[in-house]
């Protein structure tokens, strides 16, 4: 526990600290990589605690972007750049986990999956939402009254916006909530039999995970000034579940770790290959053999220690 | 007659197919009874149970538990009126520990299972009452051990301790000393004996020095009907109770 908040504080420190004068692509690469560090964590508390493998876990992240890239060209505040996307991206989660906590296991994942590609569909061809190019030319919003254009000063806010929301998250996986997810993980049919109103609480954590998700997708809008149909496409959910495994499910700062592994990884090796997806599918394929726990699962067990 | 009945079931049936696993039951259990349910394999006594928990809807037939009538509930609410089960196979949170098992049973009542940022060692009150229940079916010395490490044995207690540890009006238990040694048997019945008598217990059992010791009163069930029921010194003497069992062998 102490561990675990000293941890917290280093990683924290140690982005608040990263050098600015590195240059721009550096910067930039750590940024990516707390957003869709915060994207795959939120996914972890499906996957990892709820037990939910949802594969349409861009569907939220992609109402997020949209939602800010359409009102922060109009209004460039606070609330338009992470409230109100967070408050779109609830509601979708509302009306898609309606449906889809219905089913579960493979039938989950493919109804999930199919909702986020109708999202695609959408975005893909609404000229009003770009079509294929999306919305360009998005503006960064104010915060306390300051522009946060600059390198540094972008740095700040997504390190503060997302260290809140990673903190949220632990705290919520402790919770008495959080407790109720992992007994449904563990024995849906008992925690019924309990008394516990089992699909209430899925619906519950489904739109708790699209509304992080929402805010990663407002703050890649914000991070790249654009955003485009991709954001919905079932390849960013791909990279989710990736991370997410890569890193070990159910530990939430493995998803951390797990995007910056898949992130850095991807950016160097694409460096040196065009086959960079090749080399990555092999990586992959090898940890998942011979670290199946993913990395936390794997250092857990080497060190000896417990969940 | 006393007060109204705790559990009553009316002209229950449930039909799978062309077949009544449960043809026609009207039980009526009163409040601080200890019912036994027997009968041969595929009396349908386990079905009976599914009925009453809300696991399956009945095809006709009414369910009214304290006086308000419950069929057609989802589990929850059902168990949210009072009423606990133990199952026939043990329903447990295999990775996790005994303690937080039992505790999530005792917190099944929602007082607090909404928060999303409390912790869950501030929440004393199933803490204590999860302790309680381990106390109470023999596992106060294995709180730290995963469920899914446990003994057989223990796994069976911890089962009936699931359900008792959210403090049942009416507890239902599906063969509760299933699979044990002998020893086991009578430490589970001991326990059972101790009970307080505010839980109404609901019991389907085989082990007949069990329900000699348990039943206030015996049901026998034979191919999904009533056959006959009353003291254990009743049914048995009652020859036909004998034929069902014999012929059934």
């Amino acid at each position: 526990m102490r561990a675990r908040v000293a941890l917290f504080a280093l990683v924290v420190a140690a982005v608040a600290a990263f050098p600015l004068e590195a240059g721009p692509y550096p910067v930039k690469l750590l940024q990516e990589i707390l957003i869709f560090g915060i994207f795959a964590m939120s996914l972890d508390l499906l996957m990892g605690y709820a037990g939910m493998v949802s594969f349409g876990h861009s569907a939220f992240f992609g109402i997020g972007a949209y939602t800010a890239a359409l009102i922060l060209v109009k209004w460039p505040g606070l609330t338009t750049a992470l409230l109100v996307p967070a408050a779109a991206a609830a509601l979708g989660a509302l009306v898609i986990g309606f449906f889809s906590i219905r089913v579960s296991g493979v039938y989950f994942i493919m109804l999930t999956l199919a909702f986020s590609q109708m999202f695609h569909a959408v975005a893909f061809q609404n000229a009003f939402l770009g079509a294929e190019d999306g919305l360009v030319g998005v503006p960064r919003p104010d915060v306390l009254g300051l522009s946060i254009g600059t390198l540094g000063r972008f740095h700040a806010y997504l390190l503060v916006i997302v260290a809140l929301l990673a903190l949220f998250l632990w705290r919520v996986t402790r919770s008495p909530f959080g407790h109720v997810l992992r007994g449904i993980h563990e024995n849906e049919a008992r925690m019924q039999a309990l008394g516990y109103p089992v699909s209430r609480y899925k619906l519950a954590a489904f739109v708790l995970a699209g509304t992080v998700a929402g805010i990663a997708g407002a703050l890649y809008t914000q991070f790249q000034g654009s955003v485009s149909p991709d954001a919905f496409l079932w390849t960013t959910s791909g990279q989710a579940l990736l991370m997410v495994i890569i890193g070990g499910t159910g530990t939430l700062g493995g998803a951390f770790l797990g995007a910056a592994a898949f992130i850095l990884l991807q950016s160097i090796v694409s460096s040196y290959t065009e086959r960079w997806m090749l080399i990555l599918g092999l990586t992959f394929v090898l940890l998942v053999l011979f670290a199946p726990g993913g990395i936390v699962g794997t250092l857990r067990g080497r060190v000896g220690l417990r969940a | 007659m006393s007060a109204a009945p705790l559990l009553a079931l009316e002209r229950l049936t449930r039909a799978f197919g062309a077949l009544n696993a449960v043809n026609g039951v009207s039980l009526s259990v009163a409040a601080r009874e200890r019912r036994v349910i027997i009968g041969p394999n595929g009396a349908g006594k386990t079905t009976l149970f599914n009925l009453i928990t809300g696991h399956l809807a009945p095809t006709t037939g009414r369910i009214v538990l304290g006086g308000v009538p419950v069929t057609g509930l989802p589990p929850h609410a059902i168990a949210r009126r009072g009423l606990a089960r133990s199952f026939q196979r043990n329903s447990l949170f295999p990775r996790l520990p005994v303690l937080e098992n039992l505790r999530l049973a005792a917190a099944a009542d929602g007082v607090g299972s909404w928060r999303l940022l409390g912790r869950v060692e501030r929440l004393p009150a199933p803490l204590a009452r999860a302790r309680e229940t381990a106390e109470a079916v023999g596992l106060a010395e294995r709180l730290d051990v995963l469920a899914g490490a446990l003994s057989y044995g223990e796994q069976r207690q911890l089962e009936v301790g699931l359900a008792l540890a959210t403090r049942p009006r009416l507890l239902l238990l599906d063969e509760p000393t299933a699979g044990m040694s002998p020893e086991e048997t009578a430490r589970m019945t001991r326990m059972l004996e101790g009970l307080p008598r505010e839980i109404t217990l609901l019991i389907i059992e085989h082990d007949m020095d069990v329900v000699a010791s348990l039943a206030d009163r015996v049901t026998v069930l034979h191919y999904g009907e009533v056959l006959t029921e009353g003291s254990f010194a009743h049914v048995k003497a009652d020859p036909r109770v004998y034929e069902v069992y014999l012929g059934s062998a």
